[in-house]
């Protein structure tokens, strides 16, 4: 079972659904416990950066969600939920994240538009079993103004052109982020999520 | 490299999708839009509008229910508009399962909605909707409110760009002058906005054929293209639109039905 975490902000209705959709068994729950049993836990967000880690900490998440990612166990953060796996974002002020990634998030600037919102194509980097069925040149949905800045390249699964390469997909041992909304992303994006539970699926809990 | 975006639109009355050659009258049956919304995700759109044209208190729950049916059967992002006054019925919305919503009149008459939206649920749901008609005594064109009844003196540029201020994430524009004629978008509002403002820009309001498309999108400079009659009716298709634009050059997500 893939565990959602719900911690107040946002639509998570659309992740359960995508889910749901590729015939695998989901839950939201902000409930700790739930969360630890999950074969997969996915971190969604949409919103602030800050108000984010806030709602996290007031609901005791921060803890459980570390120690998880700790215990080995496959972790997926979406769009924002990507951004807080890192250690530190500049949105609006600094703010502390996760810090299971090392990195930092920062604005877009630039005159261009922003946010960067649309249909933009994955460059695949490296192959991985969460990449697996996606190609180079395949679209997905991004919404954001804010990317992050990974102090280890070699995280970057996959990257996205926008008036510079963004890390659009990264991965450390089992910790993935996608920046884009594969909820939202069509047939690309239900693989990636599919992907993300089989691989959960088949991992041993030990 | 960041496509430009095909969106279909429907307007929905009832629980049932209408468009109208001209506003409110002339009602012509779509059908049912939750069999739409997958059927132009399978023709592949981009994105998803609906819009509430009655948007009383009592369908409130008719519309919620086509939200929910929509967001569990179709993965392409997806906007909800029509109506909409209060935060809490932007929370509704989008807990229904809507990515956006769409803010208009209200907005206009509390441009704080905008702000408060965006704080609470962030920029990327925020779009705000922009009915634009041509004003020969402002000599501008001019934003008008509840469905084109209510002239506000405004002119269009400068209100996009306080929406953006407020924390719009988009711009949805509908020339009223264009709309329901099927002879193209106005591009020469569209450009003002698009140049006047640095988030993305929807234009709305014209289209009646593929042509269209390919002329907002590069010389009005639009990110995306919205339309609703002419793919409703089968005058064209989604992807006899990507397929022209393709041919000319302009980078679209490709259709996935031939």
């Amino acid at each position: 079972m893939i565990a959602i975490v719900d911690y107040g902000v946002g639509n998570l209705r659309s992740v359960e659904n995508a889910f749901t959709h590729i015939g695998e068994s989901v839950c939201t729950t902000s409930d700790p416990e739930i969360l630890l049993q999950a074969d997969g836990v996915v971190l969604p967000g949409v919103g602030a950066f800050g108000d984010a880690m806030q709602q996290l900490k007031i609901r005791n998440l921060i803890h459980p969600i570390k120690q998880y990612a700790k215990d080995g166990r496959p972790l997926l953060g979406i769009c924002l939920g990507m951004q807080m796996l890192f250690e530190m974002s500049e949105e609006h002020g600094e703010h502390v994240g996760l810090g299971l990634l090392s990195g930092h998030v920062t604005k877009m600037q630039g005159h261009y538009k922003i946010p960067h919102v649309g249909w933009n194509q994955l460059q695949m980097k490296q192959e991985h079993a969460v990449g697996k069925g996606v190609s180079t040149g395949d679209y997905v949905y991004f919404v954001h103004s804010y990317y992050v800045v990974p102090s280890n390249p070699q995280v970057v699964l996959a990257s996205t052109d926008y008036h510079q390469a963004i890390p659009a997909i990264v991965v450390q041992n089992r910790i993935f982020g996608m920046q884009f909304h594969p909820e939202r992303s069509s047939t690309t994006g239900l693989q990636l999520l599919k992907n993300f539970a089989q691989y959960s699926a088949t991992l041993d809990r030990r | 490299m960041l496509s430009k975006r095909i969106i279909p639109c429907f307007d929905v009355a009832n629980g049932r999708v209408v468009k109208h050659e001209s506003f409110f009258a002339n009602p012509r049956d779509a059908g049912d839009p939750v069999v739409l919304a997958a059927l132009y995700d399978a023709q592949g759109a981009d994105e998803l509008v609906l819009l509430d044209i009655t948007a009383t208190h009592e369908q409130r729950g008719i519309l919620l229910d086509i939200i929910r049916q929509t967001s569990a059967q179709v993965f392409i992002p997806f906007t909800v508009g029509g109506g909409i006054k209060h935060l809490d019925e932007v929370r509704e919305v989008l807990l229904a399962g809507a990515d956006k919503v769409s803010l208009n009149s209200a907005a206009v008459r509390d441009p704080s909605l905008i702000t408060e939206v965006a704080r609470r649920f962030g920029s990327q749901c925020a779009v705000v909707a922009i009915d634009a008609k041509w004003s020969d005594e402002l000599h501008d064109y001019e934003v008008v409110i509840s469905g084109g009844r209510i002239h506000t003196g405004k002119s269009v540029v400068k209100w996009a760009k306080e929406a953006e201020q407020q924390g719009a994430g988009e711009i949805l524009l509908t020339s009223f002058d264009q709309d329901g004629q099927r002879n193209g978008y106005d591009l020469h509002l569209t450009k003002q906005v698009a140049t006047s403002v640095s988030i993305p820009v929807i234009a709305s309001g014209g289209a009646g054929a593929k042509e269209h498309f390919y002329d907002v999108l590069t010389q009005g400079e639009a990110d995306a293209a919205l339309a609703a009659s002419v793919f409703h009716f089968k005058e064209t298709s989604i992807g006899e639109v990507k397929r022209e634009l393709q041919r000319k050059g302009v980078n679209v997500r490709e259709p996935l039905i031939p």
